[in-house]
């Protein structure tokens, strides 16, 4: 079975049609959350610093710009995580209310656990991703 | 890929060649769809809330009207092809081509060609940035946000500079052309400003020319039109003239009206709002007033004016 990252809202269900993304753009857009569209080659859970693709997108009123930016993304960026954040400024802190993937590479790599040997043969646990043995951009092929 | 809603196309369109007399025969209730776009509602508030304009209101029902058989042509199943919506709104500053603007947007809404209905408008400054590589991602994301919408490009003639052959405007153009084509469907650009320098921007951008389809010129307000404008924004605003002072207003407006920089509407308005600002320093000075006085401009008020102190 071929590994499938989870990561984010939506995560457990199959990958979202373009019309379904726009559906939860409009969602996010109607409740006034500034869109965000990020990529990477580095999937680990833990890794928050994802690339910016453009800036972050204010005042919009439709769902079709931000679907026309997610396809520039995947022509760029077609061996890559992407993904989608929507910003809820309400708070008056930056907070992400809803964040989905919408690309991923054709052949995803999985993860392997690495157990470290510690004293008193106690064993610590860590993840370790398999795109990450080899250098940035070069991670992900056809 | 596209978002608009096309429920009413559930069949592929026939060839006129394919049409049996049954189907020719068959009534197309345009009555039907008048009533759920509610469409006769706009356009009667366009004819009411706006002096004047005949030929605007004129081209805008037939707009309307050519939008409207589309629509009802497609959901009986016949090819149409989509319209060229883009438009463009000559004349001298006032004459309501913003405003127009918005209603155009709302119709457009109504109608089911754009998904929004909200104007976004700007002028070269949004669009067109100050160094290399600042223009294509500024005039991009104007148009993100007016997608699903109506874009209002004002003085549209000052993205074209030809005296400086490097200016970044020529960009924006390109920008901007390439979105009126390839997104046709997510919004309609009204490129607004002055007859004669619209026409040498359309004269040098030949390219821009064939993409709009409807060119519409706004007419300058006769001086009756501009009293009517004046009394309804005086009305929203919650004033009256008395007689003295509409004839004054009126003797106002033929002097200001020869006079350079003449923005009809718009000088209606400033006029007003100096107007309103000479009555409030005279109630000042009196010291008592009463309510009648609180609503009403007099005389006085525009006789004091700059325009009659010229002459």
């Amino acid at each position: 079975m071929s590994f499938r990252l989870t990561q984010g809202t939506f995560s457990y269900l199959p990958d979202l049609t373009d019309e379904e993304i726009a559906k939860q753009v409009q969602y996010a857009l109607d409740r006034g959350w500034a869109i965000n569209i990020e990529f990477t080659d580095d999937p680990h859970p833990r890794n928050v610093y994802w690339d910016m693709w453009g800036l972050p997108m204010f005042d919009l009123q439709d769902p079709s710009a931000v679907l026309y930016e997610i396809q520039k993304c995947r022509e760029a960026y077609p061996n890559h995580y992407i993904r989608v954040s929507a910003y809820d400024r309400s708070y008056g802190r930056q907070t992400i209310a809803l964040q989905f993937i919408v690309h991923r590479p054709k052949h995803e790599l999985g993860f392997h656990v690495i157990r470290q040997e510690v004293r008193d043969r106690q064993i610590r646990y860590t993840l370790h991703s398999y795109a990450t043995d080899r250098p940035k951009g070069e991670r992900y092929v056809d | 890929m596209t978002l608009r809603p096309e429920a009413e196309a559930a069949e592929a369109p026939k060839a006129l060649e394919a049409l049996t007399p049954e189907e020719l025969a068959r009534s197309a209730d345009l009555k039907a769809f008048v009533r759920e776009t509610a469409i006769d509602e706009v356009l009667d508030q366009l004819d009411r809330e706006l002096v004047g304009l005949k030929p605007v209101k004129m081209k805008i029902r037939e707009i309307a009207a050519l939008l409207l058989v589309d629509r009802l042509r497609r959901s009986v199943g016949l090819k149409t092809p989509p319209p060229t919506l883009h438009m463009s709104f000559t004349g001298n500053p006032g004459t309501g081509k913003t405003t127009v603007a918005l209603r155009m947007a709302q119709i457009l809404h109504r109608l089911g060609y754009v998904r929004k209905g909200h104007l976004v408008a700007v002028t070269r400054d949004d669009l067109v940035g100050q160094y290399i590589g600042h223009t294509a991602p500024k005039t991009k994301e104007v148009l993100k946000r007016a997608m699903g919408g109506v874009l209002f490009i004002d003085e549209a003639y000052y993205l074209y500079r030809p005296e400086n052959e490097r200016d970044y405007g020529q960009e924006a153009i390109e920008i901007l052309l390439q979105v009126m084509e390839t997104h046709r469907d997510d919004l309609v650009v009204i490129l607004a400003g002055y007859k004669e320098k619209m026409d040498q921007f359309f004269r040098s951008n030949p390219g821009m020319r064939s993409r709009i389809a409807h060119h519409i010129d706004f007419p300058d307000y006769t001086l009756d039109e501009l009293l009517e404008i004046a009394r309804l924004m005086l009305r929203e605003q919650g004033y009256r003239f008395t007689p003295a002072a509409e004839e004054a207003f009126r003797r106002y407006l033929e002097r200001r009206m020869q006079m350079p920089h003449f923005a009809n509407a718009r000088s209606v308005r400033n006029a007003l709002d100096r107007a309103r600002l000479r009555q409030a320093n005279r109630l000042f000075a009196r010291g008592a007033c009463t309510v009648a006085d609180l609503v009403t401009i007099d005389a006085a008020d525009i006789l004091q004016s700059r325009v009659f102190q010229d002459g």
